[in-house]
């Protein structure tokens, strides 16, 4: 186990060392620092003296090393627009963009596993059907597809007249197909509640969980396929094993068999993917904060290269990557821990 | 035609993949609504009503008119027109010659890196193997549109907007062969690993040939059929890639559109109450996604014989 440990580990490390590296490499590449710090009346001389005393005639070597340096002291330069230190920034739209992925989790939560359990119970049925052609079509559709359809939907608003409104029955069905809008589609709201720290959260207000409603049903539309999928996968394979068969031998009640016994053996794989996926949804944020104009770091990611913001387009890059290589790092670890049959030399097939 | 030679067209129409092809409904209906989509866009300069990249015929008057189906819609624009006056089927069609064209240029792009990697990775092994297949970890774990996101935008910010505006088909072509290699380099290790047991590996080495020759000429071609299958999902992938990155504005610019810009475009005017402009687009997209991948999924069952049902 402990080799287990250190081979992830340091592979973690390797990693955030290769991530950390291209994105200096994109600091360096993209254009000239004294650019953008001094004007154009600045003598080739004074250039060259300010070029030296900032380091920037360094080899490449000396250069990264110094980055890297006070990356690992949690400095990563200043932001050109914000006028702050990039963590900072980074920090102030974190918490947005961690609510609006435990909204959707949660979501995804309470959705996918019972109708996966559902679908793999009852494989035949017509609802099961239903749910596994939607999660085709779902898949099909991109996220920022859905909320612009959930806006024009709940947001603006639709009116039907497809019916003659004269008539009971067709002003009847006119408003069962029309929606009532009003539904909040940009930022956050009001009734933001300070937790600590740079954490102001929208979860305490119901103005602040109506804003956040469309873009976590946008965020979960994208991952809720797959999930509901795997599940309903996972179950109809444990479904066939042995000790389930013993069970319903035994003649345990049904809904212990499927939701005690199945569903516990069920989840091992589906939480490890789902660490994964998690990760993924960072960069489906991104799509998801654009269209609702949410403030989180997605939205200030896009910005910033609309800017050429490039320290915090550095910095954007290093944190995503090392939330990445944590998730990874801990999920591959917990199932290591959960699962003792993985290989501990930690070689994929 | 006589009976005694069997041409190549009497051999397909005796093949497994026809007969299950011509039973069943969903792979009729979905090739045939592709096929149509891929002549609308292949075609569209002869059915366009008008040309959308020309200024000359773009009147500003026109502007976010309704379909025609609705109360001051014109017959002149089928669909509507956008907020630029353009005829909303022209530019539709022209955007999905765009979409089409980035879609398989970047699978094109992606086989040929993923070909050439699988290859390598699983006919070497070693390090090869343990460098290349490590580098398609760490980029699929950050997923395919995270990683064509950042190289998008580095791209956008070292060419400047013009000149990425300019070459943005090229770019995003590469943009999302980059991304989305790991994909077919797996696949192709995985069947190379099978293949390079097999005796007629062994016999190719004891006749001398090189490992170049035995690789693309010997076991590529057993190789085929699995990246025949994830390409046509990939290209899917790709086709809602080049969306999503033109939808954040890092892909096609708006003067030469591709689906996804239609509908970046048009989300700006949604509030008010121009819906066409944005959704048509976006149905057209996900009608041409689904059947893709419905077509993927059908040919998966048929190419994997584990599955066989008959």
């Amino acid at each position: 186990m402990l080799a287990f440990l250190v081979q992830r580990i340091s592979q973690a490390l390797l990693v955030m060392f290769v991530i950390s590296l291209i994105s200096f490499s994109i600091q360096d590449g993209l254009g000239d620092p004294l650019q953008q710090m001094v004007g154009q009346s600045v003598s080739e001389a004074e250039r060259e003296k300010i070029r030296e005393e900032l380091g920037l005639n360094d080899s490449f070597v000396v250069q990264y090393l110094r980055f890297a340096g006070q990356a690992v002291q949690g400095d990563l330069g200043t932001s050109y627009f914000y006028g702050k230190p990039t963590l900072e920034v980074i920090f102030e739209h974190l918490p947005a963009t961690l609510e609006l992925v435990i909204g959707a989790s949660l979501i995804i939560g309470f959705l996918s596993v019972p109708i996966g359990v559902y679908a793999a119970i009852r494989p035949r049925a017509w609802l099961s059907k239903f749910f596994m052609g939607i999660s085709t079509v779902g898949i099909s559709i991109p996220v920022f597809l859905t909320a612009i359809v959930l806006i024009q939907l709940f947001s603006i608003g639709v009116t039907v007249n497809w019916f003659p409104p004269e008539t009971g029955w067709g002003s009847w069905l006119n408003g069962l197909f029309s929606t009532e809008g009003g539904m909040p589609s940009y930022g956050r709201g009001d009734g933001l509640v300070h937790l600590f720290g740079t954490w102001h959260s929208g979860f305490f207000s119901s103005d602040g969980l109506r804003h956040l409603t469309l873009p976590a049903i946008s965020l979960a539309s994208i991952m809720l396929p797959l999930f509901i999928r795997l599940i309903r996968a996972e179950m109809m394979e444990v479904l066939q094993s042995d000790y389930i068969r013993y069970a319903q031998a035994k003649g345990l009640a049904p809904h212990r068999i499927h939701f005690l016994h199945a569903l516990k053996n069920t989840m091992l794989p589906v939480i490890t993917v789902g660490g994964v996926q998690l990760g993924i949804m960072v960069a489906y944020t991104i799509l998801t904060e654009t269209v609702f104009q949410w403030p989180g770091v997605g939205l200030m990611f896009l910005e910033a290269i609309t800017r050429s913001d490039i320290p915090l387009i550095v910095s954007y890059l290093m944190v995503v990557g090392l939330i990445f290589v944590v998730t990874n790092t801990v999920v591959d670890l917990v199932y290591g821990l959960v699962n003792p049959t993985v290989k501990l030399t930690g070689k994929k097939a | 035609m006589t009976t005694a030679t069997v041409s190549r067209w009497d051999r397909f129409r005796e093949s497994f993949l026809w007969y299950s092809f011509k039973r069943d409904k969903i792979a009729i209906v979905s090739f045939v609504v592709f096929v149509a989509i891929v002549l609308a866009g292949v075609f569209a300069p002869l059915f366009a009503p008008a040309d959308p990249y020309d200024l000359a015929q773009i009147n500003i008057m026109n502007s976010e008119l309704p379909p025609v189906w609705m109360a001051g819609g014109d017959a002149q624009f089928p669909l509507g027109t956008d907020a630029q006056g353009r005829d909303l089927l022209s530019t539709i069609l022209y955007g999905t010659r765009v979409s089409l064209l980035i879609g398989f240029g970047a699978v094109l792009m992606q086989g040929a890196l993923g070909i050439l990697f699988g290859l390598l990775a699983g006919y070497l092994g070693g390090r090869v193997d343990a460098v290349l297949m490590r580098i398609a970890d760490v980029q699929l774990s950050f997923s395919t549109l995270m990683v064509a996101i950042i190289v998008g935008a580095v791209f956008k910010a070292s060419f400047g907007n013009l000149m990425f505006g300019e070459i943005a088909i090229y770019m995003l072509i590469v943009i999302i062969g980059i991304a989305e290699w790991p994909q077919i380099a797996r696949t192709v290790r995985a069947s190379v690993l099978a293949e390079k047991k097999k005796e007629y590996v062994d016999a190719a080495k004891v006749m001398g040939f090189g490992t170049n020759r035995i690789m693309f000429r010997h076991i590529l071609p057993n190789t085929l059929s699995p990246i025949f299958v994830i390409s046509t999902v990939q290209i899917a992938n790709a086709i809602i890639s080049e969306a999503a990155l033109s939808f954040l504005g890092l892909g096609m610019p708006e003067t030469q559109p591709s689906l996804g810009s239609l509908i970046k475009s048009g989300f700006d005017y949604i509030q008010s109450g121009s819906w066409w402009i944005t959704l048509i687009p976006g149905l057209v997209l996900v009608v041409l996604v689904l059947v893709i991948n419905l077509l993927g999924d059908w040919l998966r069952d048929m190419m994997n014989p584990r599955l066989y049902k008959g």
